[in-house]
């Protein structure tokens, strides 16, 4: 049976300020805002110098560092920094590399002595692989790496050289901004709902149904076709509508909000939490467990 | 359209999904996004409307003009279609890449409206032969999340329902000579009947089964699409097949079967919110562009 609702837009309130202050303030500025009249900071990112003033170049919030100042944005590009994960899309095939896009402003960069070899055999790589390259990864294919280096133009060059990276299979990508997700410690995590996600540094968030065993030829050449069973489908779907919410109401992307989000949304129906009025909801209930949490 | 590149796994997921009646979003295959419908959002135009469907974008202004009626058709007014993709939308309608699809959009709307029931192009004459009301209906892409014809459909029938065009009289004097009067009244104009008006439902084959409204993504993994124009009533009054795949007779019978049903609930629906809209009448607050 078909289900379609239509409404009328209702005009965004204001958002309440969160009850309980966190480390005081947040300064938050526009672009061209005075941030200090002060000159004896040095300015950092999101900043310049005009006429003895520091004045943002960005819409974030200030954030200082002794003397350093600099404007943390929003939502910006991907910047690479070595040793954060990301998920890519391959974009181009070139002679000894891939060029992979990361929501950054310029492709990122794996080279093919980078990438793992089947079977994990270290050797040179030859003018074959270099044919066969191909084979391993095309255009559109996604990819989990970690940054291995920045070139000083500002482009990331990543490797997958670790079993736990490489080629992704069957799953859902959410694209949100870098700034929602948490910097932690792991950013593969296995969900006890039923699925597992990736959440790129880079914005790129991959949920995909979790493999029963940990496959030995890793690196994921093979990628398994097979049909996933519905209930893994729903499991899913719901994560991804509970991620997509919680991008809408600004907040942090980490394993324990979006686990708290996937629960408060168990009473509604998976489609229902696109919804403006549900979404509130889930996330006001999400956002007090986590203040519960921390106090 | 604007298109996303897709990993073939990741195609072979939505696939599977859609056998199963469960998409990416938890929708069904009968299932549209959330829908916003706003009305009188443009100020210098006789009638406006906006609608969002999920992540598309739509804006339709109607303006009124005077103008002289078509040789073959002396006593009935008409309406002009124009489609602008702008770059707004998606990149790759920078410069002149959104024309080809403007103009594909536009000539989809002429064949939607060309039945004679669709609107009653009668009540636009004014003088058969020499003055009639012509409706250009300028249509504007804000932001392109898929499902493009659909939602310029509902916004074309909702800035139709909002169109007020002013009563004029003809006076004729002892020589002859017709002279056409505007009522003095702003409030003073006729409404358009909108009842007739055909909403355009879209449906991407996906495999074996066929899905409604679908997103960039699932447009991608589709290779054939049928748009259908549906009146409220379910009647079909024009049919059109989009993309490079084929279609056997059965499945587009069951398409058709599909459209129908869907098409005179979203009929249902779109009259339900603007009956409701203009119920609030001016306590409305209005959302915009701002809100």
């Amino acid at each position: 049976m078909a289900a379609i609702t239509m409404r009328l837009p209702v005009a965004r309130k204001a958002a309440a300020p969160p009850s309980a202050p966190r480390g005081g303030e947040k300064h938050l500025v526009a672009p061209g805002d005075t941030i200090t009249t002060d000159t004896g900071y040095m300015r950092g990112h999101g900043t310049y110098v005009e006429e003895e003033k520091l004045i943002a170049s960005v819409a974030g919030a200030v954030e200082r560092v002794n003397k350093l100042v600099c404007v943390k944005a929003l939502k910006t590009r991907y910047n690479g920094e070595v040793g954060d994960i990301v998920v890519g899309r391959i974009t181009e095939v070139q002679q000894k590399r891939w060029k992979v896009e990361t929501n950054s402003r310029l492709d990122s960069v794996l080279l093919l002595s980078s990438m793992n070899l089947p079977g994990g055999e270290l050797r040179r790589r030859s003018a074959e692989d270099e044919l066969a390259m191909r084979d391993y990864l095309q255009e559109g294919d996604l990819i989990s790496a970690e940054v291995q280096s920045v070139f000083s133009d500002g482009a990331v060059s990543l490797h997958t050289r670790s079993l736990k990276y490489g080629k992704l299979g069957q799953g859902v990508l959410v694209q949100v901004s870098p700034s929602l997700v948490k910097r932690q410690k792991t950013h593969f995590h296995d969900l006890p709902c039923g699925a597992s996600v990736i959440l790129g540094n880079n914005g790129f968030i991959w949920i995909y149904p979790t493999p029963e065993q940990k496959d030995e030829e890793a690196g994921g050449f093979t990628t398994n076709l097979e049909p996933v069973p519905l209930s893994d489908r729903e499991v899913i779907s719901r994560l991804r509508n509970c991620i997509v919410a919680l991008v809408t109401q600004k907040l942090m992307l980490f394993d324990t909000s979006i686990l708290y989000c996937y629960e408060a949304s168990l009473p509604h129906q998976i489609k229902d939490i696109l919804k403006p009025e549900v979404m509130e909801e889930i996330v006001l209930e999400t956002r007090q467990r986590l203040l519960d949490l921390e106090g | 359209m604007a298109s996303v590149v897709l990993s073939e796994a990741e195609k072979v997921y939505i696939v599977h999904g859609v056998q199963e009646d469960l998409r990416l979003d938890g929708r069904g295959c009968e299932d549209y996004r959330c829908a916003e419908v706003e009305t009188e959002v443009v100020s210098n135009t006789s009638g406006s409307a906006r609608v969002k469907l999920g992540h598309t974008d739509v804006l339709v202004g109607v303006k009124a003009e005077m103008g002289t009626p078509k040789l073959e058709k002396p006593d009935e007014g008409y309406l002009e279609f124009f489609v602008d993709c702008s770059a707004n939308a998606t990149p790759e309608f920078e410069g002149r890449g959104g024309e080809e699809l403007g103009t594909e959009i536009a000539n989809t709307l002429y064949g939607v409206f060309s039945s004679e029931s669709s609107v009653d192009l009668k009540s636009l004459c004014i003088n058969p032969r020499e003055h009639c009301w012509v409706l250009y209906v300028d249509v504007l892409l804000l932001e392109c999340g898929g499902n493009l014809f659909d939602a310029i459909s509902i916004a074309v029938k909702a800035a139709l329902f909002n169109t007020r065009i002013p009563k004029v009289r003809v006076l004729e004097d002892e020589e002859g000579f017709k002279e056409i009067e505007l009522s003095d009244d702003p409030y003073d104009c006729i409404r358009l009947n909108v009842d007739n008006v055909p909403c355009i439902v879209t449906l991407s084959k996906i495999g074996y089964r066929h899905v409604v409204d679908a997103t960039l993504q699932e447009a991608a993994c589709s290779l054939a699409s049928l748009l259908i124009s549906v009146t409220s009533k379910g009647t079909l009054t024009s049919m059109k097949k989009v993309g490079k795949g084929s279609l056997d007779p059965e499945s587009i019978f069951e398409m058709l079967e599909t459209g129908k049903r869907v098409g005179k609930s979203l009929h249902v629906a779109l009259q339900k919110t603007l009956d409701e809209e203009e119920s609030l009448g001016t306590s409305r607050q209005k959302v915009g562009f701002l809100g």
